[in-house]
Order: C-alpha cells, then sequence, then structure tokens
C-alpha cells in the first residue's frame, strides 16, 4: 500500500486564508474533539495536568512575524495539518504499508491496526503533519476527517472536515482540487494559492492563499472647505450649511 | 533528530556485527570449533542484537512482522528483508566453521554481501529523507559502509585492512561533516518557503502555536547538546577511527589489542551517530523557527 | 495488500443535546453530543444565532471543562486560619443554614453589610433582584472593572454600545475600523463578521498598538500610542468638519445637534434650552422659529442662533475645528503621523459619502414622516477595552460615536445596528437605588443612569452609600459598580465597614483584581482584637480557582452543562439586530458531585431568608429551583425572564408564565428569537414600526423615540455642580477634576496613569488570547498545551535598547510594584509599548494543576503593577485608578520601565502554593 496510487480522480483538500485567519486555534481544539472519539485511537494527552504537558494534535496554528522592506511588521497566523501531498514521502518509506494515499480522493491515511510505530513516517513528512500519539504507540495524522465528509448520519452541509465547520471566520475551504471549477480551486486560482516548500517534490494538494497586500489606501486627501484661521466660524458655518 | 539510544544501539551495533560477519561469511578468518562459536556468535549478537534494539524504536513492536511487507518502496522494508536473508544465508558457513563441516562458502560469500546489502538498505532509510538534508545525499551510506567496514576488519583482526578502514572511514568522516554542513542551505528550505511568506518578506516565529511539548519537537526538533558538537567530533574521528589504527599499529593483531581497538571503534561509532541525529536538521524545524 | 475498509459513516453519538456554552461569556448555541450518557462531542449549532454553527478554540474544548479535575465536588466550611486551607465537607442543608446564620441578622440590622457582588454572572437579574431584595445597596457584577466606559459611553451619547447592544452591520459594510479590540465578548459574532468582510474584500483598519489577531489580518494598522485614541479620533473629526464631510442631515434630524444650548449665566447654563412646556427646541428653517424638537415635517437649523444662544452643531463647530485637534498638533501624541490621520479621514469620508447605499424599504419616522427608502453609509466601528479601560476612556468612547454620528452611520444600512432591547435612552433606565431599610427591601434596583447629582448614591452626610463607592462624586455614572474597589474598601472601612462579602464567579484573589499580592493579604488581614477585618466570606465557584482559598464558605457550582440558566432580555440577552433573541441552558448531564445550580441556592437562600418574591405567604419557597423561577416568576406582569413561548405557548415577549416554556426552549434548540419586521430593521431609534414592536415585545410600555446626546445634558449638569451651582455640591477637591472629565462634548484629556509616569517611560498592555477565558482556561487540558505560559513581548526598540536575547528575563517596575518575567521580541508593536497575554499566570497548586506547571513557575500577572489608588494628590487624597466618570478600572494607563536581568527559570513575585480543596489532577477522564 506505500506505493503511490497515481493521479486520484479526486484530489480533497483544504484551501487555508492567511489573510482572513486570526489565529483563534479553533480547528485545532475542533479537530482534537472530533478526532479524540472518532477515526482510529484517541489522541491522548500525557501528564495533562502536570508541569510537562504533551498531546497529540492533528492540526497546530502558528504565528509569524513578517517584516517588508518597508512598512511594519506583519503577523501572519498560520495553521498547519496534513496536506494530502500528492508525492506523500510519508507514504513511501512506510515498511508496513499502515500509511496510504487512497486511490478515490486522495487522502493520506494511516492504517493504525499496522502501524508499528516506527515514526519513518513523520520522519519523512516535511510538514511535520503526523504525531505519534504515545499511548496508543501510532502515528496519527489528519484525515480530512474521512469519517465526517462522507458520513450519511450527518446532515449534508456538515460532512466538512470539524476544522472546517467550526472556523469562525471561514478561512478553512474543503473541497476537491482535482474539479477546476471547485471552490477552493477557484479561490486557489484568484487568490494565488501556494504550495508550501515545493522544493521536497511532495506536491501538496492543500492550498494556502496569501495575505493580501496591506497599508494606506490611496483616497484623494480632504480639501478644507475654506481657511478657517482666515475667514473664521462663521464663514465656515455659511458655507457649510448653504451646501445643506 | 532526538538521538534515541535504541537507534543509536541499533544501528552501532547492527554496523559492528553485520560487518564482522561479512568477513567471518567471506572466509577472511579461519576460526574453528569454539572459537568459531564464540566469532559467530559474536557477529549474531551484535548484527541481531542491534536489530533489536530497533523495535525498542516501535510504539507496537508486537506488530514488527508488518514491517516486511513494503520491500517495494520502503527501505526500512527492505532492510527488514535483507537483514533476514542475511542472517539465514550465514548459518551453514557458522556451522561449517564450528563443527568443522568443511561445507561450500558460497553462501558465505553471498552472506558477506548480503551483509553490506543490508547495511547499505539501513543507511538509505536515512539517505532517502529529503526532509533531513544532512542525510539526504550519497555520503551517508558510504559512511554507514565505512564504518561497518572498519568495524568489521577491526573486529577480524585484519591489520592492515583495519588501518585502512580507519583511514578511508576518517575521510569519509570528515567529508561527511563538511558536506553535511552545508546541505540544509543547499536544499534550500527556509521559513520563507516553508511559510510561502517570503515573497512579502523576512520571516520569524512569532508565536510557535503550542507552549506544552509535542512529538514534533521531542522527535525532530532536538537542539539540546548540539553546542558540544565539535568536541564530539573530535572524539567521535578520534575513537572511531584514529586510536583503533594505533592500537593495531602498535600492538598488533593482539586479541586484547583487537578487543581494545573495536571497543574504542563502538565508542566512537556511538559518538558519530549521537552526533548524525543530533546534528541532523529535519525542515518541519523552520516551522517553530528552529532547526 | 488493498487498501484498508473504512466505515465512512460511524455513528456520531447516541443523542444530542442542545444547550448554550459558557466557557465564556458569548453564548454560543450547542450541540453536546453523547456516548452511553457522556459527553463525547461538543460542536457549534447551525440554527443558533450567535454563532450560526461555528465554536471557539475554547467552546470546542467543552469537554475537557466539565471534566476537568479541577471541579469543586462539595461544600466547603473553612476550618484553619483564613487562607490555610483547612477545610471540612459540610452537607448542603448546614452550609445553608450556616449562610443563613450569617446573613439573617444583618438583614434585619444593617442588610449594607452584606456585599453581594457578582463577576463574570449570566444571571444579573436575578441576582440583581435577590440582593435587592435582601435590602442591601452593596451589589454589582463585574462591569465597573470590564468595560463600563463602553456601554456608559455609548448609552449616554446614542442609547446603546457595542457587543450585547449592537453591532456592525456586517453584510453591507464595506470599511470597518476597529479600536483597540483583541477578542471581546462577541468572539463568534466578530470572528463570523470579520470572515465575510475578508470573503467581500471589504477593508478592515485596526487601531491598536498591537498587531495580532483581528489586527494581524487588517488591511491597515495604526500602532497607536495607548490612551490617546480620543485624540485620533477627534483629530478625525476634526478633517471632517474641516471638509465639511459631516452627514448635516443626519445630524439634524436625529440628533441633539439642532438643539439650542442655554447661554444664560447661572444654574441653567450650558443645560439644553427648553421651551415654556419644559421641551426642547429647535429653529425650523423654514421659518426662522422655534418649532418642536419632534415636529412633523420641522426642517431644524443647526445654525440657528436664537436670543444668544446657539446650537449644539455650533459649539461642536468651534470646539472640533479648533488647531488644537489639527492632525499635525496630536501625531506626536498618538504615534500616528499627520499624513495617515488625513489619509484615515479621507477613507472614511470616501466611503461614507461616495460609496453610500440605500434600501428600498419605505418607513415612517417618529415625528410622522415618510421616507421612501432606507439610505446607508457603509463605514462601521467596533472598540473595547482598549478604549475602554483607559480613565479617559468614557469620553474616548463618546468620541467614537460622535465620529459615527458625524458620518451618519449609526442604525443606518452599512453602519452599526442596534441589537433589541437596545436602542433604549438613559431616560429608559431606571436611576440608582441605595437606601438600606433593616428587613426591608430597596426600593428598586441597584445600577442605574444618572441623570444629576440629586441621583447620586449618596448618604444624607453626603458620603457614599455603596460600599464601592459607586454613583459618588468620585465616579457620578458608575452604572456596573466598582467590583475593583470592592475588596480594598472593605478592608479600609471607607467609607463603613461590612461584615459578609459574598462573591459569585469572580476569582478576585487573582487575575479580577489590581494589586493581587495587597488583595491577596486584605483578605487575610486580621484588625487589633485578632478578628479579620472583612469578617466573613461566602463564594460560589465551580472550580478550584485561587479565590476559593480565601473563603470561609464555598458554596460549589454546577458546571455548564449541568445546570439550567437564563440568558434573558431583562439582563443581557443574545438579540441580533434583525431579533431580538434569549435563551436557555439545561442539565445535558446530571452532576456526579454533591454540587448544585448556584441560582437554585440563590432562591433557596432567599426563601430561608424569607425575602420578598421568593417567599409564599406561609413562608415556603416560592420556586423549586431555578427553571422553576426562570418559568415563573414575572417582573412585570406578563414579563418574566423569557420571551418566547408564553402564556398558551404562542405569546412572545408578553405574556402569563407557560409551564411548559423550558421544554420548549430545549425543544427548539435552546433559544427563542423574536424576529424585527422589514420595515423596522434601520433608524430604530426614530422608527415607528420599530418603537411599536418593542412595545408589543415588552422591550418599553411606551414608545421611547429620542436624539443621540451629542452634548450632553447629565454631564454638564455635573459640571455645572463643580461650577458651584445647585443644591447639591460636591467637596471642593473634586471641583477641578470634575470639569474636566464631565466636559458635555466629547473631549480628550491625558489619563491619569501619565501624572507620575516620570521613569515609566513605557505602556505595558495585556491582551485577551482568543483561546483562553480569564483564569478558568488553565484548568482545561487541551487549552493549556496551547497557551501554559506567557511572555512579555518586547517592542524591537526596548528590545534592542536594553540587549535583550532569547531566554531572558526583564524586571519590570511600575510606580506600585515590581515583577521579573520572561521576554519574547515582537516587531508589530508600537515602540513604547510592552504587552502579555492576560491571567495565563497561575497560583501554585490552583486549579488542580501541579504546583510546577508552567502557568505557576515561569507564567505571571501583570496586575501586581497595577495600583486600585492613583499616586496621593497634592491634597494627599489617593483617588481610585479609575475613568473619574463610570469608576471604570484603568487597567490599560499602566506604565513601566523596564531592565534585562538575563536568563531565569521562574517568574517574580513567587507565591506559594494554594492549598488544594481537590486533588491534584492526573490523567484525564
Ligand atoms: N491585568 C489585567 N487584569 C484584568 C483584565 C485585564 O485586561 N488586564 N481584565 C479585567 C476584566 S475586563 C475582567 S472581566 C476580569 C475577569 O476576571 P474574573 O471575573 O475573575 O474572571 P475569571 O478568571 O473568568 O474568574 C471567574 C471565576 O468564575 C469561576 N467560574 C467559572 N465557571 C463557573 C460556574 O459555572 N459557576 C461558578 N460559580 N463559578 C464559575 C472560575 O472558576 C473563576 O474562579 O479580569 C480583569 N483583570
Ligand atoms: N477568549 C477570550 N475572550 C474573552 C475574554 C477572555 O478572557 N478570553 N474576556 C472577555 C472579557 S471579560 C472582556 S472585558 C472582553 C474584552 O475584550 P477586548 O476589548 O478585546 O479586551 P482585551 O483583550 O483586553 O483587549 C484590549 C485591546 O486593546 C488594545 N489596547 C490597549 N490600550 C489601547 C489603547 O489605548 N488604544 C487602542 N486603540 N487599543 C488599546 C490592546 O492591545 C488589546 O488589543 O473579552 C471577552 N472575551
Ligand atoms: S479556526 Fe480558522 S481563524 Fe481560527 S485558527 Fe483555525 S483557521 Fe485560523
Ligand atoms: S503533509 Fe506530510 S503527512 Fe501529509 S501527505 Fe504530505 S508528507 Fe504526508
Ligand atoms: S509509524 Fe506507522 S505509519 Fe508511520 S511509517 Fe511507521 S508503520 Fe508506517
Ligand atoms: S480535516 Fe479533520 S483531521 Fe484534518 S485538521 Fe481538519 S479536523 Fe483535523
Ligand atoms: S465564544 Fe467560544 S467559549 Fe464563548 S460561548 Fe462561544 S463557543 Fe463558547
Ligand atoms: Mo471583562
Amino acid at each position: 500500500m506505500t506505493m503511490l496510487p497515481g493521479p486520484t480522480p479526486k484530489k480533497l483538500g483544504l484551501a487555508i486564508d492567511l489573510d482572513t485567519c486570526v489565529g483563534c486555534n479553533a480547528c485545532v481544539t475542533a479537530c482534537k474533539g472530533w478526532n479524540d472519539q472518532g477515526y482510529g485511537a484517541p489522541l491522548s494527552d500525557q501528564n495533562p495536568y502536570g508541569s510537562d504537558p504533551s498531546g497529540t494534535f492533528l492540526n497546530r496554528v502558528h504565528s509569524y512575524e513578517v517584516q517588508p522592506p518597508d512598512g511594519p511588521a506583519q503577523v501572519v497566523n498560520f495553521p498547519r495539518s496534513c496536506l494530502h501531498c500528492e508525492a506523500a514521502p510519508c507514504v513511501t518509506v512506510c515498511p508496513t504499508g499502515a500509511s496510504y494515499k487512497r486511490a478515490e480522493d486522495g487522502i493520506v491515511l494511516v492504517n493504525e491496526d499496522a502501524c508499528i510505530g516506527c515514526g519513518l513516517c513523520a520522519w519523512a513528512c516535511p510538514y511535520g503533519a503526523r504525531e505519534l500519539d504515545q499511548a496508543a504507540g501510532v502515528m496519527k495524522k489528519c484525515t480530512l476527517c474521512v469519517d465526517r465528509i462522507y458520513n450519511d448520519n450527518l446532515p449534508e452541509v456538515d460532512r466538512v472536515p470539524a476544522c472546517v465547520r467550526t472556523c469562525p471566520t471561514g478561512a478553512r475551504h474543503f473541497g476537491d482540487f482535482a474539479d477546476p471549477n471547485s471552490n477552493v480551486s477557484r479561490l486557489s486560482a484568484e487568490r494565488g494559492g501556494m504550495e508550501l516548500m515545493p522544493e521536497l517534490g511532495t506536491m501538496p494538494v492543500n492550498r494556502y492563499l496569501p495575505p493580501r497586500e496591506k497599508g494606506v489606501e490611496q483616497t484623494s486627501p480632504l480639501a478644507p472647505l475654506l481657511d478657517i484661521r482666515a475667514t473664521g466660524l462663521a464663514g465656515w458655518l455659511d458655507l457649510v450649511l448653504s451646501r445643506f | 533528530m532526538h538521538p534515541a539510544p535504541s537507534v543509536i544501539l541499533f544501528t552501532t551495533l547492527s554496523g559492528l556485527g553485520f560487518g564482522f560477519l561479512a568477513f567471518l561469511g567471506a572466509g577472511c578468518l579461519h576460526p574453528a570449533s569454539m572459537t568459531a562459536f564464540l566469532l559467530w556468535g559474536l557477529g549474531y549478537a551484535l548484527a541481531v542484537g542491534g536489530l533489536l534494539f530497533s523495535t525498542l524504536h516501535l510504539g507496537n513492536p508486537q506488530r514488527a512482522w508488518r514491517a516486511f511487507s513494503q520491500w517495494r518502496t520502503s527501505w526500512l522494508s527492505r532492510e527488514g528483508w535483507a537483514s533476514v536473508v542475511t542472517l539465514l544465508l550465514l548459518p551453514p558457513v557458522a556451522l561449517s566453521d564450528w563443527l568443522g563441516l568443511g561445507w561450500s562458502r558460497l553462501p558465505g560469500m553471498i552472506g558477506a554481501a548480503m551483509c553490506f546489502v543490508t547495511i547499505f538498505t539501513t543507511s538509505m532509510i536515512y539517505a532517502q529523507l529529503k526532509t533531513i538534508p544532512r542525510w539526504n545525499h550519497w555520503i551517508t551510506p558510504v559512511l554507514f559502509l565505512a564504518f561497518s567496514g572498519t568495524g568489521g576488519a577491526i573486529l577480524a583482526g585484519k591489520v592492515w585492512l583495519a588501518v585502512g578502514g580507519c583511514v578511508v572511514l576518517a575521510a569519509v568522516l570528515v567529508a561527511g561533516w563538511r558536506i553535511g554542513d552545508g546541505r540544509f542551505e543547499t536544499v534550500g528550505a527556509t521559513m520563507e518557503s516553508a511559510t510561502g511568506l517570503g515573497s512579502i518578506g523576512k520571516v520569524r516565529v512569532f508565536e510557535r502555536g503550542h507552549t506544552a511539548g509535542n512529538y514534533l519537537l521531542r522527535e525532530m526538533i532536538f537542539v539540546v547538546g548540539r553546542k558540544h558538537a565539535a568536541r564530539l567530533r573530535v572524539i567521535a574521528l578520534a575513537l572511531a577511527a584514529v586510536v583503533p589504527a594505533l592500537i593495531l599499529l602498535v600492538a598488533g593483531p593482539h586479541p586484547v589489542a583487537i578487543a581494545l581497538a573495536a571497543l574504542c571503534h563502538l565508542i566512537g561509532a556511538m559518538a558519530q551517530r549521537w552526533l548524525f541525529f543530533a546534528e541532523a536538521e529535519h525542515v518541519v524545524g523552520l516551522y517553530y523557527g528552529q532547526r | 495488500m488493498s487498501q484498508p475498509i473504512l466505515n465512512l459513516s460511524p455513528a456520531v453519538s447516541d443523542e444530542v443535546r442542545k444547550t448554550t456554552c459558557y466557557m465564556c461569556a458569548c453564548r454560543c448555541g450547542i450541540n453536546v453530543h453523547l456516548k452511553s450518557g457522556k459527553v463525547s462531542y461538543i460542536e457549534g449549532n447551525r440554527a443558533h444565532p450567535v454563532n450560526k454553527g461555528v465554536l471557539c478554540a475554547k467552546g470546542a474544548s467543552g469537554i475537557m471543562q466539565v471534566t476537568a479535575p479541577s471541579r469543586l465536588r462539595a461544600p466547603l466550611r473553612r476550618v484553619g486560619p483564613r487562607g490555610s486551607g483547612a477545610f471540612e465537607e459540610i452537607s448542603w442543608d448546614e452550609a445553608l443554614a450556616l449562610a443563613v446564620s450569617w446573613m439573617k441578622p444583618l438583614r434585619e440590622t444593617a442588610p449594607e453589610k452584606l456585599a453581594f457582588f457578582t463577576g463574570r454572572d449570566q444571571s444579573q437579574s436575578l441576582t440583581g433582584w435577590w440582593a435587592q431584595n435582601f435590602g442591601t445597596p452593596n451589589y454589582a457584577a463585574h462591569g465597573g472593572f470590564c468595560s463600563v466606559n463602553m456601554a456608559a459611553g455609548g448609552i449616554y451619547t446614542i442609547g446603546g454600545a457595542f457587543w450585547e447592544f449592537g453591532q456592525p452591520d456586517w453584510d453591507r459594510t464595506k470599511l470597518f475600523v476597529m479600536f483597540g479590540v483583541a477578542e471581546d465578548h462577541d468572539s463568534n459574532p466578530i470572528k463570523i463578521g470579520l470572515g465575510k468582510l475578508k470573503a467581500r474584500g471589504a477593508r478592515v483598519i485596526g487601531v491598536n498598538p498591537i498587531r495580532t489577531g483581528y489586527n494581524a489580518i487588517a488591511d491597515d494598522w495604526l500602532p497607536i500610542t495607548p490612551g490617546t485614541d480620543g485624540l485620533l479620533i477627534l483629530s478625525l473629526i476634526h478633517c471632517l468638519f474641516e471638509a465639511g464631510k459631516i452627514d448635516l442631515e443626519y445630524l439634524a434630524q436625529w440628533t441633539n445637534a439642532p438643539l439650542l444650548v442655554n447661554d444664560t449665566e447661572g444654574p441653567e447654563k450650558g443645560l439644553i434650552l427648553k421651551n415654556a412646556e419644559s421641551q426642547p427646541f429647535v429653529i425650523d428653517r423654514r421659518t426662522g422659529n422655534p418649532a418642536p424638537w419632534d415636529g412633523k415635517g420641522v426642517q431644524p437649523d443647526l445654525g440657528a442662533v436664537w436670543d444668544g444662544h446657539r446650537t449644539v452643531f455650533q459649539h461642536m463647530a468651534e470646539r472640533y475645528l479648533s488647531p488644537d485637534y489639527a492632525p499635525e498638533a496630536v501625531a506626536d501624541r498618538c504615534g500616528i503621523p499627520a499624513a495617515r490621520i488625513r489619509a484615515l479621514a479621507a477613507e472614511l469620508a470616501d466611503v461614507a459619502f461616495n460609496q453610500s447605499i440605500e434600501i428600498a424599504q419605505a418607513w415612517t419616522d417618529f415625528r410622522g414622516n415618510r421616507h421612501e427608502t432606507m439610505p446607508g453609509r457603509p463605514v462601521s466601528f467596533h472598540a473595547m477595552r482598549g478604549i475602554s479601560a483607559h480613565s479617559n476612556g468614557f469620553q474616548t468612547a463618546r468620541a467614537l460615536h460622535l465620529l459615527q454620528i458625524v458620518l451618519g452611520t449609526v442604525e443606518v444600512p452599512g453602519g452599526y445596528r442596534f441589537k433589541p432591547p437596545y436602542p433604549k435612552p438613559v431616560e429608559a433606565h431606571p436611576t440608582p437605588n441605595f437606601v438600606a431599610v433593616p428587613g426591608k427591601p430597596l426600593s428598586g434596583p441597584h445600577l442605574g443612569y444618572v441623570r444629576g447629582p440629586e441621583q447620586l448614591a449618596l448618604k444624607p452626610d453626603g458620603s457614599p452609600a455603596r460600599i464601592d463607592k459607586a454613583f459618588s462624586w468620585e465616579n457620578p455614572f458608575s452604572a456596573h459598580g466598582l467590583m475593583h474597589m470592592l475588596i480594598p474598601n472593605a478592608h479600609a472601612g471607607d467609607p463603613y465597614r461590612i461584615d459578609t462579602l459574598f462573591l459569585y464567579m469572580a476569582n478576585m484573589a487573582w487575575n479580577s483584581s489590581m494589586n493581587t499580592a495587597k488583595v491577596m493579604e486584605m483578605l487575610t488581614d486580621k484588625g487589633p482584637d485578632g478578628d479579620y477585618i472583612i469578617p466573613r466570606i461566602i463564594y460560589s465557584d465551580a472550580y478550584a480557582s485561587e479565590m476559593v482559598a480565601y473563603a470561609d464558605l464555598i458554596l460549589p457550582d454546577t458546571t455548564y452543562l449541568e445546570r439550567h440558566d437564563c440568558i434573558s432580555l431583562l439582563d443581557r440577552p443574545i438579540s441580533e439586530p434583525d431579533a431580538a433573541g434569549d435563551s436557555i441552558r439545561w442539565p445535558v448531564v446530571e452532576p456526579d458531585r454533591d454540587v448544585r445550580c448556584f441560582q437554585t441556592v440563590l432562591l433557596d437562600l432567599g426563601a430561608r431568608l424569607g425575602l420578598p418574591g421568593m417567599t409564599n405567604e406561609d413562608g415556603s419557597a416560592k420556586f423549586r429551583d431555578y427553571a422553576d423561577y426562570i418559568a415563573n416568576h414575572q417582573r412585570r406582569p406578563g414579563v418574566g425572564p423569557l420571551i418566547g413561548f408564553r402564556g398558551n405557548g404562542e405569546a412572545e415577549g408578553r405574556g402569563a408564565p407557560n409551564p411548559d416554556q423550558m421544554q420548549r426552549y430545549i425543544e427548539s434548540g435552546g433559544f427563542y428569537q423574536a424576529h424585527v419586521p422589514e420595515e423596522a430593521l434601520f433608524y430604530k431609534p426614530w422608527n415607528q414600526a420599530y418603537q411599536d414592536w418593542a412595545v408589543a415585545t415588552s422591550f418599553y410600555e411606551t414608545p421611547q423615540p429620542y436624539l443621540f446626546s451629542i452634548w450632553s445634558e447629565p454631564m454638564r449638569r455635573f459640571q455645572l455642580a463643580a461650577e458651584g451651582q445647585g443644591a447639591i455640591q460636591p467637596p471642593d477637591h473634586m471641583r477641578a477634576r470634575l470639569k474636566q472629565a464631565m466636559d458635555p462634548l466629547p473631549a480628550w484629556y491625558p489619563p491619569f496613569g501619565d501624572e507620575g509616569a516620570e521613569g515609566y517611560p513605557i505602556h505595558a498592555l495585556t491582551q485577551r488570547p482568543m483561546d483562553m477565558y480569564h483564569s478558568w482556561g488553565t484548568q482545561n487540558a487541551w487549552l493549556r498545551q496551547i497557551r501554559g505560559m506567557n511572555f512579555l513581548y518586547l517592542p524591537t526598540k526596548v528590545w534592542e535598547a536594553h540587549g535583550f536575547s532569547d531566554g531572558d528575563y526583564a524586571r519590570v517596575t511600575s510606580p506600585n510594584g515590581e515583577i521579573t518575567v520572561p521576554v519574547a521580541h515582537m516587531a508589530a508593536l508600537n515602540e513604547n509599548t510592552i504587552w502579555t497575554w492576560n491571567a495565563i499566570g497561575k497560583r501554585k497548586a490552583a486549579w488542580a494543576l501541579d504546583e510546577g506547571a508552567s502557568e505557576a513557575t515561569e507564567g505571571f500577572l501583570l496586575n501586581h503593577l497595577i495600583s486600585e489608588l492613583l499616586p496621593e494628590k497634592d491634597d494627599g487624597m489617593r483617588w481610585s485608578n479609575s475613568d473619574p466618570v463610570t469608576g471604570q478600572a484603568a487597567w490599560f494607563d499602566l506604565r513601566v520601565r523596564v531592565e534585562r536581568v538575563g536568563p531565569r527559570d521562574h517568574s517574580e513575585p513567587a507565591f506559594g502554593p494554594v492549598p488544594r480543596v481537590v486533588p491534584k489532577g492526573e490523567d484525564r477522564a
């Protein structure tokens, strides 16, 4: 199974809008909540009330400061989860076949029953998208909520990943990148959706929509009605109220 | 990368073991009866012991057998096969040596070759990883093979081979460090490419997203102790190559000298392996502003 | 091997129960999934008006809250010294009997000796009513240290403010400007709104010293110097006036700009001129003669002068055209270049006046004038504590509303919209009631909106009637009380001593106090007689917070999934501009501990004390529990806590109590909405259709149209008093301050923190993290992994000047104290400002955490640096560190200096562990 399936008819993934993400971490805990009780082993936490807590999360939100050559520094919030790469190195390195890319929709998954927890797939992933669960000893990663998106027990609108459903700003978009007319393909085309670390040849499916350009809007400056110092308040009043 | 003891022991012991087994298999030594038993035993103990240590690294070692299934794509799987095949090829010659059966050495010759194939597959587990530029280079298999060959030669008491091996190893080590130190830059992954924000400007971490630890930070973003790297490199070079060569040159193939040289070499190998991991920077560190 | 076969349609849960989140005060609707009777998953309720399906990081971690090991388990009575942690578990009967034995004598002799203050209370209409029936004047919730400036500034100006009062027209606005907001109570709605703007490509501007979160995604960012927003805003107004880019029609029709200001020297000077019928009037442009302010067809003349009295508009023009407010004059102080201020003014004017919009909806105003359309100016604003938590915050909030008004963008399409029951002018609010009579209830509610000195809560001798000195000369408009002064005043016996401090849901021994270390001492301090200076403390919390350790009696509450609650239109509802709304909580799981819903306990206490309203004629309890109260209590005939399903189940707003009401709410997803008719959706304060609907839906008894108060008469009345007019006079030492603070036109003065700030060149702020709620998020196993410690963020200038590097600590000193804390560098920050996340630092062993938890070792509070009192004045007086108008705690006036101390492994001050009232948490449930 660690053979990659070749081009998949669907390429499901996320378009994440860095111009909209406020870094609220809602997607982080919604993901944790859903996956703690859903697909596979729970996402365990070690020492949760102790001095050195640590747990498994499938989605993390970083915050970067970017310094443009001119203008003030910017802060960009940056969610990071599996990008469901087309040339997923995490899959091919897996010795057990536990890691695989679904032929039908391109979702990269771990078959936890077969995983020996060797960690090699996590080493192979450039994006830190895999975390080995300490309690279960198996590799965990974003499932693209495969147990939601096709789930007949959920109303149609809810058949989207938990992180997408919860994102308060709507910065996360789920869809099929193989379809050029899908929401995500269009957004990515319009907004210049980016691949992360293209130099590593992983061909990620997920796209990041870059922050829009920031700064002062160029509007024509407001011209004073008249020289108030010269004409005084009365002149101003006359002029203003005459236009009323 | 986190220099986990299990992985250090795995790669160093099995490297040494397979190297030695290669010498035994190829018939470079002519041990008989109890000596044969002990030497073959030593080779097997090192190789198998090393392999067993590798399972300590697993979250679910009871399923280790599954690791054989993906030989078509996975170097780890291939390594599993190579080591098993190797370990199965050699018993006839071992038995023959021990009991003086005089069987053909052909399986031994093949087994010896397979020992190096095994080492090669092991090295490729690391060398294949584009995410760890320092490893992702042909020097990595060369290094592993050099270690294995040199270690094997030392244990085999082949003074001139061992000394030659030590010289090569030293050169490879130095080359490996020189190449490795520039690899991250050569590959070109940066915080800017990792985040895609380079078109705006220079990127730095403001908040890393979680104050608690996680698997990535423990496993892949090991920065502790790198400051001792320079000193450790000297120690590794000295213990793995220089000192064993000197011992053997001075004392000749005396068993005590061999044992001492081998021990020295092994400790040096372990020091090198610790560095191999500790100095290896995973690109995921870029997300955390660390390498 | 082929791909494993997956079950793509696993059953999600056995059952979904819909209730209301309480991981913060935003009150989102949640679907609680249960498996085998246990909470298995929590998601947002898509139908809910507040969050429309989304949840924040906290809401989605609710499962870790209701299973937290920090949950209190049973009532506790202190047995050792206070603060030592020696408690014994007692039964509820014992606990209630003990409380009654303390309270009953107080009620019979001196009800003011009970001070009942509630923190993050969502049942203020109950808690306030209880205190009123007890008869103590000493009741308030947390608004005084939170954001009363924003609330009162809005009410006194436009009859509403942000959050619960109103919000931007997210669907139509084209330019949105945020002043000093990191998260706010409207957590999810603001994020949803911002998402809408971003999806449309509308423009967002952030005015904030710090560029994180919302400001990070803002298209433009103005790194203002803290405390100077008022100046910036008035400068924007200056630019708009200068260019004549003001909505004259709007000002003439809907504001008091055309009213005349009395110019006659004497007690009426500066008040709005009235006619013989005591009605204000305008000069009709058509006739040049006086005309009623609410006359049909009248065209008020903004420029009128009548008998020497000038219009408010002329006073405005005179003030704001002054060169003092020119961008060039304020730029340095605000830290914003003049050109950028001018550019922002131009952008505001451009969108308001050149990109105006219109909805084809006819409506009739209160004067009877018919309007064929609803024109709109798609500029909107939001502001919160960045403005509020300064000592000039009230005036700054007023200035912001004035900016909205001159742009004509309040209650118009694309602008700012009220949420019912707002708009509500000052006149529609009660005035404070405060006279304590033994054995009797108070004459009315405690909190209200003062219109003049005669409504201050003063004793006959002129001293404050309330323990927090609310509604005194020090802070006349303290509409939410001053919770931050409660403990200091009680400790000082100023204005008098109290006996029992009854606190609910406020972590006053930690993050909600200024000068925390001192407050902890006050709580345990004994007088010369060996008795505690604050004799008794009763506290209700649900968790092992820092405050619990200081109580004598602990009443353990349920968690939010285990109780009934009601988010009521009598209090702080969940309305949207398009619909009035209220909601409930109900026990979706049963408590597994000996805990009780606090509101039920309060009603029980009320009955045991025989309080009116809670007791039947025969002395028995009137209400079984809170749920019973919610359904059956009537505030006025036909008006109760919930507006939905009244009477026979069909009545809305008004109607007899319906025993099935709670069940109907549960079936409806936990909330109810009464939709505003189409014709009433905008121009609400003046829209006949809206006014009629509001009366029908029980918000008013009669229509209440009004004009926006650009010129504030209540403020002027206090200024007059300060000038020596009138019978009720302030103490002399307060006159100058009152004259300045109670300016009837929005004004700016430097924050009081600037006084005595020599040697403390740096501003120090806190921000709310979106993923933590004050102190109580830390007990959450998931959230604390995201944010388990805080750093002090230093701007590049400070970072480099002191040679800081990663891993360093800094010593931060204010006039009040010193802390030593870990630092980090941040470039996207006002160059004279440092900041940290609020309330991440914890006491050791609190919240069932390990003593070595990073929150308690490295984490820290800024509160130690903030004094509840300002430095001594020349006259030897120390005023509270509050806004002089409202008493709002001035958290953000803080000034400090910073020194590098190099690497350390823990923050200072480091306090010893708090005693454990629950065992240390081990594994996750
Ligand atoms: N430095 C600085 N300090 C500040 C601020 C700042 O900006 N900077 N902000 C101030 C502001 S605006 C505020 S509002 C305050 C907030 O400060 P607090 O009002 O103290 O808020 P919390 O920390 O949320 O604590 C509330 C208490 O309620 C308890 N609680 C939680 N749920 C329940 C429940 O269901 N029932 C009961 N009975 N108790 C419960 C919690 O355990 C906790 O002890 O902090 C103020 N302090
Ligand atoms: N997640 C979460 N949500 C919360 C809370 C929480 O603890 N956690 N607390 C709730 C409570 S009680 C409250 S009161 C609200 C408060 O909500 P906010 O008003 O968002 O409160 P703060 O986080 O204190 O943010 C104050 C903001 O004002 C900025 N600021 C400070 N001084 C100035 C100034 O002079 N000018 C300008 N322009 N900006 C300034 C600060 O940089 C900061 O961004 O949030 C509520 N919502
Ligand atoms: S939920 Fe949305 S806005 Fe919040 S951090 Fe995730 S992607 Fe960003
Ligand atoms: S992001 Fe990482 S885990 Fe996901 S498919 Fe790509 S390489 Fe694999
Ligand atoms: S950890 Fe599991 S999934 Fe990953 S490579 Fe090893 S066996 Fe495969
Ligand atoms: S798609 Fe599902 S599993 Fe992946 S990050 Fe989102 S919530 Fe987590
Ligand atoms: S904003 Fe978050 S914590 Fe607050 S009520 Fe809504 S979901 Fe709950
Ligand atoms: Mo607050």
